[in-house]
């Protein structure tokens, strides 16, 4: 399985997923600048957290317009993974990839620190290897976190149940505790909370790995026993 | 001869006449010496150069002196002061670099942006040496948190310094916050940061290779931060507010691609030399690498970016727009350089050449504008030796009795009282709005003695912390000296760390004063003796005078930032309490030391006597056995003693371990002293039930003081002295006060 780490000129997470697919998978994995044109040879998608382009504007807003979201689409029609993790949320979200935005916390600060997570949904690729209600350990470190979209909306995502993770302490007014949340087909998953900054008791909490043995099975099981490496 | 170049601005013999150079902090003598160095009177752009070039905060004038006093060499620093950064030997061809500066007066006039810049400049430090930063920190020093203002300038720094940090993905990981009257209007806003560099890849601020391109990197100049070098030299009054435009604004997602494409430049192999403009921008970026190299330079300012209208060479000279740098490559090897910058979408112009005259030329619109001796530029600043004398109230405070006071009964009611005390009270308001995460490195988060970061690929760890206690060296500034390199030597140790070397940032009153400069000589000598003694030398750092209110001087706060360095990851340490049954010690002599303690501001609303002692071979001893004991595994908690003395340190490893304590304490002190003296040298160990004679042996053995004072149990903080019961509070309260303190003060 082939994961491509999108960098954009202020992303500072990449290294970090990077290294967590690396370690906790060991499966191939590369940096792709926001320029590329071409996402064709990966299966999973990261789209990382930090400011892509400053974010002086609104989170996300301009990295939308960037070569490589186009391509993104694609892959997400493609039924390709795609996994957006804080700056990558918000990217998802003014992308159209994922409904709803992210506005700035009820705190109107920057919030970093351990957050515990409800697993709200265990059936999409991204979250098998979890169990249903599970709550887990993951870092928060954002400043616009705080989920919102119209009762319409919110409503398709209960039915769908399209609510992938929940905070047990809502740290940033977030609409029903939301944390985490995926497309109606469930391979596009956008989520404040950073799974890679959890894969090391030594750095706190071992529970993002998780994350990403799912992905690796989700693709397994779809892909058949002779493209196991 | 230079021509004039604006009809606005004075003329040179105008300058002279009028004296203008007074009001750029340039004395009629140092004038006169300008003059004799020129072979005539300089024209507007030219004692604007001269001025910052010799100013305070560029020329160390009234303290270089003093830094000579420092243990500047030892057999791992690869570069000592005088560089952008520090260097220290870590084995594995691997180095690590760091730094500490202030942005104290841009912080007191515009807190937001002075905070985010400070942050900003002292990351170009590092990476300008080729090194990648991996962690940040700071000091900070408020007046009371009490009126608006104060908290105006206390949520507006730490937004700053996450703004800056949080965007350019460094995680800020360990710092310190003290709040005294003594710097009210005046606030201590010191950044440090910390990187890791290979030893082939260390980088020199040189202009090396006469004819040799120069190139400019990073957004264009604008007429941001003129004199903020001088601005910084001064003292602060009314007038500074109208000043804002000395106060420059960051772009931190600028300074990520100025980092990102720099480093690549670097690693490319292809520069020659290369420098971060800070303070005084242009002026002293250029004229430091002509010097360094022994050259002269030639610049062309028509090719400087320019962000705003008919710039003169004076305002693009002393202007102190962010993030930009200039570096210096062969011929040759211009076109690479270019690409890089390009594909990251950083502007990079070619703005001068190295030349062999030993003079930095400016040109504009085609005629020489400037023309200056760099030697005189950078070495010939006259250093003042400035008189110095004993303050009264050093010689008034020896008489000061600290026991004065009625014995404080209600000795649990007295640790929340000094729990909930801004300085000791829990700091996870301020941290948890910086980033301490990014790079995934972090082992030892804020809030423990000090911040441990991994270095990927090794089983090595870096330990960091930043420390001074400004009340102690107020009081005593010899002893106080000593007892900040001590005492971050301690939270080093106390990580599982051993000490390496320090970057220090003397923040001082003005040195024109005669008490102020023996505040000064008498810190530096402490901490001199302390770094000698405990094999720590000073690597780099940075000196902020003047810094005063309408009161008077702030107290002379000396911060050290001490870098550390864990051999093993195993040996990596936290404060709090692991597991029922450990077994508690306290290792070092308490005294009836209260002169300077957090309990005698928070209790008896006063600062006075003298401060604890502190002997720099029994600290020694110390410290080598705690990390010995670490290192064996025979250590479950360390925690240093400090502000708050026994009782806090007893409450914090119960808080942070969400455990109780039993504890019995035998003394010839009164409980109240016992509980809060700020003696120097100790430290509080745990260890668990099966290793806890052997901890104490190995202490005994090194001739260390080690007394076993309980074990952890329950959920309560449970302390009785001499049999009598003293404190009885469960730790769910405790923690309560510890950690409201601030969010309430704040609301």
């Amino acid at each position: 399985m082939k994961f491509a780490v999108l960098v954009f000129p202020g992303s500072n997470c990449d290294i970090d997923c990077y290294k967590a697919v690396e370690e906790t998978l060991g499966e191939p994995v590369d940096y792709v600048w926001h320029t590329a044109t071409d996402l064709s040879a990966y299966d999973c998608i990261l789209v990382p957290g930090g400011f892509s382009y400053g974010d002086y504007l609104r989170c996300g807003a301009i990295s939308r317009f960037a070569p490589v979201m186009s391509e993104v689409a694609k892959a997400a029609e493609q039924g390709k993974y795609i996994l957006g993790i804080c700056n990558g949320f918000q990217i998802l979200t003014e992308a159209g990839l994922l409904p709803g935005a992210l506005l700035r916390n009820t705190s109107m600060k920057f919030r970093c620190h351990d957050t515990v997570l409800k697993v709200a949904n265990n059936r999409t690729p991204f979250t098998t290897d979890f169990s249903e209600n599970e709550e887990i350990v993951i870092p928060i470190a954002h400043g616009e976190g705080n989920y919102y979209c119209d009762e319409e909306t919110l409503a398709r995502l209960q039915e769908n149940n399209q609510i992938v993770f929940t905070y047990s302490s809502n740290p940033n007014g977030s609409v029903l505790d939301i944390a985490g949340i995926c497309n109606e087909r469930g391979n596009v998953v956008g989520m404040m909370p950073h799974p890679e900054r959890a894969v090391n008791s030594l750095l706190g909490s071992e529970d993002g790995k998780r994350m990403f043995t799912s992905i690796l099975k989700a693709w397994r099981d779809t892909h058949g026993a002779a493209s196991v490496r | 001869m230079a021509q004039q170049v604006s009809a606005k601005e004075p003329t040179a013999a105008q300058i002279a006449e009028q004296k203008i150079y007074q009001q750029f902090g340039v004395s009629d003598s140092e004038y006169e010496l300008i003059c004799s160095f020129m072979g005539r009177q300089p024209n507007y752009t030219e004692i604007g150069v001269f001025s910052v070039m010799w100013s305070e905060h560029c020329a160390y004038k009234n303290s270089k002196p003093l830094l000579r006093r420092f243990p500047t060499s030892g057999p791992r620093v690869l570069m000592g002061p005088g560089e952008g950064a520090g260097i220290v030997d870590i084995g594995d061809n691997q180095a690590v670099v760091f730094k500490i500066e202030s942005h104290n007066h841009p912080s007191a006039v515009e807190p937001y942006q002075g905070a985010a810049t400070g942050v900003g400049g002292i990351i170009r430090d590092i990476f300008s040496m080729g090194a990648r930063p991996v962690a940040l920190l700071n000091s900070l020093r408020f007046g009371k948190l009490e009126s608006d203002r104060v908290k105006y300038l206390f949520e507006h720094v730490v937004a700053g310094i996450a703004g800056y940090g949080n965007c350019i993905g460094i995680p800020t990981v360990a710092g310190e916050v003290m709040f005294d009257n003594s710097y009210d209007g005046n606030p201590l806003v010191n950044a440090m940061c910390v990187g890791l560099i290979d030893h082939d890849k260390i980088q020199r601020g040189v202009a090396k290779g006469v004819g040799n391109p120069v190139f400019y990197v990073g957004p264009p100049t604008g007429r941001d931060g003129i004199h903020g070098a001088t601005f910084a030299s001064v003292e602060l009054s009314e007038e500074s507010e109208a000043k804002k435009t000395a106060v420059q604004v960051g772009d931190p997602f600028m300074e990520k691609l100025v980092m990102e494409s720099t480093l690549e430049l670097i690693d490319s192999g292809i520069v020659l030399g290369i420098q971060d403009m800070g303070a005084a921008g242009l002026t002293c970026s250029s004229a430091e690498m002509a010097s360094k190299a022994g050259n002269g330079l030639e610049l062309y300012l028509d090719q400087v970016p320019q962000r705003e209208e008919g710039m003169t060479p004076y305002e693009m000279m002393l202007s102190e727009s962010q993030e930009r740098m200039l570096f210096v490559v062969e011929p040759k090897d211009e076109a690479q350089a270019m690409e890089i910058f390009e594909r990251w979408g950083v502007i990079c112009a070619k703005v001068g050449k190295v030349t062999d005259d030993g003079r930095l030329k400016l040109f504009h619109h085609g005629e020489v504008v400037g023309d200056m001796p760099v030697k005189a530029l950078v070495d010939e600043c006259p250093v003042y030796n400035k008189p110095s004398s004993v303050p009264a109230y050093y010689e008034a405070n020896a008489g000061v009795d600290t026991l004065r006071y009625e014995e404080v009964k209600d000795l649990g009611g007295a640790l929340k009282q000094v729990l909930a005390s801004p300085t000791v009270a829990s700091k996870a308001w301020v941290y948890n709005q910086y980033d301490y995460m990014v790079r995934t490195s972090t082992a030892v988060r804020p809030g423990s003695d000090a911040a441990v970061v991994t270095i990927q690929g090794t089983r090595k760890g870096l330990a960091m912390t930043t420390d001074c206690n400004g009340r102690y060296v107020y009081l005593d500034p010899e002893v106080g000296g000593r007892i900040a390199v001590s005492e971050a030597a301690r939270n080093i140790v106390c990580s599982g760390a051993e000490p390496l070397a320090i970057t220090d940032n003397l923040n001082f009153g003005s040195p024109e004063k005669p008490d102020i400069f023996w505040q000064m000589e008498r810190a530096v000598d402490g901490m001199a003796e302390a770094c000698r003694v405990l094999d720590t030398p000073v690597i780099g750092g940075n000196v902020s005078l003047y810094n005063e209110n309408a009161s008077g001087a702030i107290y002379p706060t000396p911060v050290v930032g001490m870098v550390g360095l864990v051999h093993d990851t195993d040996h990596i340490t936290t404060q709090g309490f692991k597991q029922e049954g450990d077994v508690i010690f306290l290792l070092g002599d308490t005294k009836a030391e209260l002169g300077g303690s957090e309990f005698q501001y928070v209790v008896h609303g006063a600062t006075e006597g003298r401060p604890p002692e502190l002997d720099l071979d029994t600290e020694k001893k110390l410290l080598s056995s705690v990390l010995g004991a670490i290192q064996q595994g025979l250590v479950q908690s360390a925690h240093d003693l400090s502000e708050g003395g026994l009782a806090v340190a007893l409450a914090e490893s119960c808080i942070s371990g969400s455990l109780g304590a039993q504890v019995h304490v035998e003394t010839g002190l009164r409980p109240d002293v016992a509980l809060f003296s700020e003696s120097q040298s100790r430290i509080l160990l745990s260890a668990s039930r099966d290793k806890a004679e052997q901890l104490k042996a190995y202490i005994e053995g090194q001739g260390v003081p080690v007394a076993e004072i309980g074990i952890v149990e329950g959920d309560s903080l449970v302390v009785d002295i001499n049999g009598a019961s003293a404190v009885n509070e469960s730790v769910g309260g405790l923690k309560q006060v510890w950690e409201d303190a601030i969010p309430c003060l704040m609301k």
